[in-house]
């Protein structure tokens, strides 16, 4: 399937994931809230180019913030990411990234170790963004630092979840 | 000349994500006035359609709830109707009335519009709710919105079918409440940690209030029905630098669960605007 096709109906099914069940789910906790949306950069192809990347993570957080009703709260977060990708890509790869064909991040082609990283690191890095935009506006450095940590876990977990559980068709190398 | 050129060919993808970092910021620090911005009101009617569809869905799961609470409220209306209510034959008594206009007949301030939520958030420091009702079907800005069991919010944006409204787990809420015993006039905002909890300040110590008591808009809001019920009353603090409580209040409706509202319009808005602004200019 071209890849662009099959990342347009990926979009919209994690977006229809994220607005219409995540968003819907009774909090279990004042500090938790399930952030699973950016999966969606995490696994764009390598060689796609920043410039690229900026406008795809633009475009997503518009999406979002347009069903929360928060406007520029996520498309900022997203695009913090969108544009810190490539140098997290750098850092874990040896590999120059214009060798790459269509492949995307997976736990086969990164490794389980160096792609758990790449997650770890870019969800800290949009939730933080996105926590300290909010906590700007009002709120108490516990409560910041507290729903960081609650928040990046959930995410971490739901990402990993669908990770896991989402069979990507991978070449294995 | 050649090296600024050299510079912002080096740093152009920074320079990009600047921009519209930029771009997001200001968007997201101007979230007061957007609602009513073109792309605001655009963004409201798509992602509304959207809702609407999933919504229809939704709410087949709570048909049972639902109409469990319109039954109560259809009693609690029912026993309200005057042929249910009797009066003492005593005070009855047959006068030949010269006046021929009755001035003891009531009309109507508050008209209820029904409204049906489409979405809904609890999670966020700012949360809104959409309604699907809007300027075609006679809801304005700064109407009220009140659910079967209590007050919801304020409508703050309105596009041509849907509206936007600002509901009580709002950063930015204040509401003028009473103590429904009587005295004691407070103001209700909302801590932004527990969806199920609001805050009532500046009630008063001289009050006695106890836990349970029950919260309700005031008589002097100009958008909300006086007596509507905002929450009970769930913890008392004293406030140790000035001369008022601090109360917790539960809200009494369940801001998770509400998929029918009443969008309030006041027909004397109009009028009491009018006389603020001359009170203004003076």
């Amino acid at each position: 399937m071209n890849v662009v096709i099959k990342n347009i109906i990926r979009l919209i099914l994690i977006m229809f994931v994220q607005v219409f069940i995540l968003n819907n789910i009774t909090p279990l906790h004042q500090l938790i809230v399930p952030y699973f949306y950016f999966i969606f950069i995490l696994w764009l192809p390598f060689k796609t180019s920043r410039v690229a990347l900026l406008f795809i993570g633009f475009l997503v957080g518009m999406l979002v913030d347009m069903f929360y009703k928060t406007p520029g709260l996520h498309t900022a977060a997203v695009l913090l990411l969108a544009y810190l990708r490539p140098f997290v890509i750098g850092l874990l790869m040896p590999k120059e990234i214009t060798e790459w064909g269509n492949e995307e991040p997976t736990r086969f082609t990164m490794g389980l170790a160096p792609f758990t990283t790449y997650v770890i690191i870019l969800t800290l890095m949009h939730n933080g963004y996105l926590i300290l935009l909010e906590w700007m506006n009002f709120g108490s450095f516990l409560y910041f630092m507290g729903k960081l940590i609650a928040t990046s876990s959930v995410s971490l977990i739901l990402v990993m979840i669908g990770e896991l559980f989402i069979h990507r068709k991978t070449r294995n190398r | 000349m050649r090296n600024i050129f050299l510079f912002i060919r080096r740093y152009a993808i920074f320079i990009l994500f600047l921009i519209m970092q930029t771009t997001a910021l200001s968007m997201l620090f101007s979230y007061n006035r957007f609602h009513s911005t073109l792309y605001g009101m655009f963004s409201s009617e798509v992602s509304g359609r959207l809702n609407d569809r999933v919504d229809n869905v939704y709410s087949y799961f709570s048909l049972r709830e639902e109409n469990e609470k319109l039954r109560a409220q259809n009693a609690q209306l029912l026993s309200q109707l005057p042929s249910g209510q009797l009066f003492a034959d005593t005070t009855k008594r047959l006068v030949r009335d010269t006046v021929k206009i009755d001035s003891t007949n009531s009309y109507r301030q508050f008209e209820f519009m029904d409204a049906h939520v489409i979405s809904n958030s609890v999670f966020l420091q700012q949360n809104y709710m959409m309604l699907h009702r809007g300027s075609n079907q006679g809801v304005q800005a700064n109407m009220a919105v009140v659910g079967p069991e209590g007050v919801i919010g304020t409508v703050i944006g309105v596009s041509s079918n849907m509206s936007t409204v600002m509901s009580l787990l709002h950063r930015q809420t204040k509401l003028i409440a009473v103590l429904k015993k009587g005295s004691g006039l407070g103001e209700i905002v909302w801590d932004g940690k527990d969806p199920q909890t609001l805050i009532l300040n500046k009630i008063p110590k001289t009050v006695v209030v106890k836990v349970g008591d029950t919260v309700v808009t005031s008589p002097y809001s100009d958008r909300f029905p006086p007596g509507m019920n905002i929450g009970f009353v769930s913890a008392v603090t004293n406030d140790q630098e000035t001369n008022t409580y601090i109360l917790k209040v539960r809200t009494a409706i369940d801001f998770s669960n509400v998929h029918h509202a009443f969008v309030v319009k006041n027909k004397l808005q109009n009028e009491m605007d009018e006389l603020k602004s001359k009170l203004n200019k003076e």
